[in-house]
């Protein structure tokens, strides 16, 4: 299954990275390959910018806007105008997690 | 059944001021990898509802078989849940299992908020003393709880490595066997239609309640005439009743399940498609005699509330973005408020009909 193509934020900056291959061992999308040493994003609309590659990379290499992906958080954000928040952390009851 | 460690301090005697104050005797609990029928009967009651939310055990740390210094060290959530998953699938292994305090939230979800997060992977470590515990450093943490934990902060604070577990809890066994090891399979989230099938009670029961709402609203709407609130014309809106949970339906079960299977990427098409078939099967087939506006209101609404349900699951999925889920919201609200706002006016048009 696949989602919308061109959308992840992504982005991946070559000089800064060592190769060490965290990147590849957190993606739960197999997003990267390392060649050459270097990390390469072989997939990039696999990628669902849950954050963890970013969150573990230790020479800031990685940067992606993860965030909650739930239409009713966002929709929730938007007339509350604040940042979306998922329901089930503030003890509600939802669905998105 | 609960036993007391306690850590040996070497200490150059009790009088002395260099002797670190006592430490409190940790409190241990031993669990098994059996399931008893409470705990299956957990599951299920968590799949359906907010029993979820306070389905919890204690954060701290957990033996599993008899482990000892070298013993494997796995992380988990507060989430009941969670951590049964997860001691079952340690069967005939003996273990450490250190809980952290997610809210009740299960893994993935609590990495998302950072509630499954570094700092309170390092107090635990502090707090519990593992550098006592076990002679070897590695921490192994369930891959998904990756997007809440900096590794190479942990290293740096504790001396701790993280080892990223696999995906599913079911392959710790081989990752261990093959030195801490996860094949590609592992690493990747797979989501079939098993997986989909226990996610849809959460997505039907918010949708059951907008139902409830709009029954009334459609027999209060069709009940009132000339002549007063007689009801007598509320048989009109059975067609439409029905309509509505072929929609909730359609949206909701339909399109989780069959997903691999209905064209288009966005959920909103998806089911939007799944919707308007539904919807036209059913005008076809159900001969139901609706008047032209209300027939044409039916299919502009019931599509699309359809597919408003469907785009609610993109949260419960494992491979939408929030960057997608935006770009689908820009497109799909302004139609699902046009949609809305058309159908009420058809409504009125056939009642202005009806009245001449």
């Amino acid at each position: 299954m696949r989602y919308l193509k061109d959308v992840a934020t992504l982005e991946l900056n070559d000089a800064l990275c060592t190769g060490c291959g965290r990147c590849a061992e957190v993606c739960p999308h197999a997003v990267f390959e390392i060649e050459n040493r270097k990390a390469v994003i072989t997939d990039r609309d696999a990628c669902m910018e849950c954050g963890a590659c970013a969150s573990n990379c230790e020479f800031g290499a990685l940067k992606v806007g993860s965030g909650v992906g739930c239409a009713s958080a966002l929709i929730g954000g938007m007339i509350k105008g604040g940042e979306p928040v998922c329901g089930c952390s503030d003890g509600k009851d939802s669905a998105c997690c | 059944m609960p036993v007391v460690r306690v850590k040996k301090v070497p200490c150059c005697g009790p009088e002395s001021s260099c002797c670190p104050p006592p430490k409190a005797p940790h409190k241990l609990t031993r669990v098994s990898h059996e399931w008893t029928l409470s705990d299956s009967l957990g599951e299920i009651r968590c799949r359906l509802g907010s029993f979820r939310l306070g389905y919890r055990v204690s954060p701290g740390l957990y033996a599993i078989g008899e482990p000892g210094a070298d013993s494997d060290l796995l992380v988990s959530a507060n989430y009941k849940l969670s951590f049964d998953k997860l001691r079952k699938e340690l069967k005939g292994l003996s273990a450490w299992i250190l809980v952290l305090d997610t809210k009740g939230i299960n893994v993935w979800c609590a990495a998302g908020k950072g509630t499954f997060g570094t700092e309170e992977l390092i107090k635990r470590i502090r707090e519990e003393d593992l550098s006592g515990l076990v002679s070897h450093r590695r921490v192994i943490v369930p891959q998904l709880g990756a997007p809440g934990i900096k590794a190479h902060e942990v290293r740096k604070e504790t001396g701790f490595r993280v080892s990223y577990g696999p995906v599913e809890a079911k392959d710790i066994p081989a990752y261990i066997r093959a030195g801490y090891k996860a094949t590609p399979e592992m690493r990747t989230v797979a989501f079939g239609a098993f997986d989909r099938v226990v996610l849809t009670p959460m997505e039907l029961i918010p949708a059951a309640k907008w139902y409830l709402v709009f029954a009334i609203l459609m027999l209060a709407f069709f009940g009132v005439s000339t002549k007063g609130i007689t009801f007598a014309g509320a048989g009109e809106a059975y067609p439409l009743l029905v309509l509505g949970i072929v929609s909730v339906l359609s949206g909701g079960l339909a399109t989780p399940v069959l997903l691999p299977y209905i064209p288009g990427s966005a959920f909103a098409i998806k089911g939007w498609i799944a919707g308007l078939a539904t919807t036209v099967a059913f005008l076809l087939i159900g001969g139901t005699g609706l008047s032209v506006p209300l027939a044409i209101a039916s299919l502009i609404f019931f599509p699309l509330a359809s597919s408003y349900i469907a785009l609610q699951f993109t949260g419960s999925t494992t491979f939408t973005s929030i960057s997608g889920v935006k770009k689908e919201l820009k497109y799909a609200l302004p139609v699902y408020i046009i949609g809305a706002l058309s159908s009420v006016a058809l409504l009125v048009v056939h009642k202005a009909a009806e009245a001449v």
